[in-house]
């Protein structure tokens, strides 16, 4: 790739990083409050369902992830497996496209 | 190149280390959280049976090493992001410290609540 590719791929990676600082936080504070008494369908869609709130935030939960992920993933693959060229690079669009389509459908699952 | 652990075993090759493996196992984990979630467009029914396999014992606590993971690749990230953004500072082994105790605390936090 070229340095300019990867210079945009390093801003990508801190951007979406400096989302998912805020994203992450909430949802641990969300999970240690969910499982006290244990985890129930009714309980979770009963915050999330219809709530508009939720649904924005998880989707931009997912969006983050869906950049920061295959971006990582890149890194490892190149530094550790010495894997390079246009399979790397399909196979990184096709992880980021997995993820972006099951997270929304996700977050369509549980808020919708 | 020669494997030499003296150039590796120090605090900051740790992290480096920690922030790769906890990112790669959270890359893995998400397709099977998302498709769980999933499971509510069965209705909550769906989504319940699945809730109740996840309360063995085994699956419960490997539910409690991918969240301290995920703390430790937060924290972790938190460090690189201050050690590139921020003016420098002497302070690499105090932010190390800082982001093993989030990591720590959150991992605390979770299995008292769990």
């Amino acid at each position: 790739m070229s340095p300019r590719g990867e210079a945009g791929l390093w801003i990508a990676q801190r951007a979406s990083a400096a989302v998912l600082a805020l994203c992450v936080l909430v949802h641990i504070v969300v999970m240690i409050y969910a499982v006290r008494g244990g985890l129930s369908a009714a309980e979770i869609l009963g915050r999330t369902r219809g709530n508009a709130g939720w649904a924005v935030f998880y989707s931009l939960f997912v969006l983050a992830v869906a950049v920061h992920a295959p971006i990582g993933l890149r890194a490892i693959a190149i530094e550790w497996l010495g894997w390079r060229g246009r399979s790397l690079g399909i196979f990184v669009h096709l992880f980021a496209a997995l993820l972006l389509m099951m997270g929304l459908r996700a977050v369509w699952a549980v808020c919708a | 190149m020669r494997f030499d652990w003296r150039a590796r075993n120090h605090p900051a090759w740790w992290a480096f280390l920690v922030h790769r493996l906890s990112g790669l196992a959270l890359a893995l984990f998400l397709p099977l959280h998302f498709w769980a979630l999933g499971q509510a467009l069965q209705g909550e029914v769906a989504l319940d049976g699945f809730l109740r396999w996840t309360d063995q014992p085994l699956v419960k606590v490997s539910e409690w090493g991918i969240v301290v993971l995920l703390a430790a690749h937060a924290a972790g990230g938190l460090r690189l992001l201050a050690l590139e953004m921020l003016p420098w500072r002497d302070w690499q082994k105090t932010l190390l410290a800082l982001a093993a105790g989030i990591t720590v605390a959150a991992g605390l936090a979770l299995a008292l609540a769990l």
